[in-house]
């Protein structure tokens, strides 16, 4: 480790920022066109909706359920969501018995293909140091009040492994199509703060 | 409820906005991302490589934590990107810090923070890609 380049001088984060961009553009290194594009495509088109619709998939078909939890990135990719940061995702299923929480206690690791970009809770160190050590008082705190007979499991995603959960569908969901289903389904309940409701 | 759901403008996970976050705060924040995208996917470095740096800003900037400063993740974001960028040789620490105080002797009302969003230097094919 060189140790920091520059932030000891002081010199405001967006400034540092459009230094470096017109430097490596310069430079030929980096594209604006291309950059933009990875822009454009975070800001408006990869979010939460497209883990929704796996996850209202794997309520109305028992057998991409069985591969999703098996092989969770190949079954992800099925639905044609992969790219950067989906290469390794493993589901996890909540029930009566378990409910699943991710955090990233390192780096804020996240699954972009099928939740876009993370929110700023997921990011913040409170967060990302509590829901390990107290994560029942951390999801009453985000308005999720479990039953104490649920057991609470907490993953730690990282480089090798992406986290993503599967929603409890809700009772009174039985006559709602994929669609309909799909529109439930929050960012927040895939990463295992909340509950999915009618 | 039975309403005619529009599969991909509606419902509490439509993007682009997550639950009503903005996916970026501020233009800098993309222009970051836009950047270790860009750089990774022309192979200027692997994203363990950029990874690593995150986690040792991120580690850095806890052990470190001024009260009452805002954790910033793209803050620590930038500072992995500078250091695998040097450490890469695209750029050197000195060519940073004379570019950013170039930048910072801009006269005021200069408005380069939203050079980016108005697009006017490009052409406008905006319907490509997506």
């Amino acid at each position: 480790m060189s140790g920091e380049v520059i932030s000891s001088e002081r010199i405001p984060i967006n400034l540092r920022t459009e230094a470096l961009e017109q430097l490596l553009v310069e430079r030929g290194l980096v594209d604006p066109q291309v950059m933009d594009t990875f822009i454009r495509t975070y800001e408006k088109d990869v979010g939460p909706l497209n883990g929704a619709k796996v996850v209202a998939k794997a309520w109305t078909d028992p057998e991409y359920r069985e591969r999703l939890l098996d092989d969770g990135t190949s079954a992800v990719a099925e639905l044609g969501f992969k790219g950067p940061q989906g290469e390794h995702i493993v589901v996890v299923e909540n029930t009566d018995a378990v409910h699943n929480v991710v955090v990233c206690t390192l780096c804020s690791c996240y699954p972009w293909p099928l939740l876009g970009l993370p929110p700023a809770w997921y990011k913040d160190p409170a967060y990302r140091s509590r829901v390990v050590r107290e994560p029942r008082t951390v999801l009453t705190e985000m308005g999720l009040e479990l039953s104490q007979d649920t057991e609470i499991t907490v993953w730690d995603s990282s480089s090798e492994v992406r986290f993503f959960v599967l929603p409890q569908r809700p009772s009174g969901s039985e006559n709602l199509s994929e669609a309909e289903l799909a529109a439930l389904v929050t960012r927040d309940a895939m990463v295992g703060v909340a509950q999915v409701r009618t | 409820m039975t309403a005619m759901i529009d599969f991909d403008v509606d419902g509490p996970a439509a993007p682009p906005r997550s639950n009503g976050e903005l996916v970026f705060e501020e233009p800098w924040q993309s222009r970051a991302f836009g950047l270790a995208m860009s750089l990774h996917e022309s192979g200027a470095f692997t994203w363990d490589e950029f990874r690593a740096e995150l986690i040792s800003a991120i580690a850095v900037w806890e052990e470190q934590a001024v009260l009452g400063e805002d954790y910033s993740y793209y803050q620590c974001w930038v500072t992995a990107l500078e250091q695998v960028t040097v450490r890469n040789e695209l750029v050197t620490p000195g060519d940073l810090v004379v570019r950013a105080r170039d930048l910072a002797l801009r006269p005021a009302g200069h408005d380069h923070e939203n050079d980016h969003d108005h697009d006017h230097d490009h052409d406008h094919d905006h319907g490509s890609g997506h």
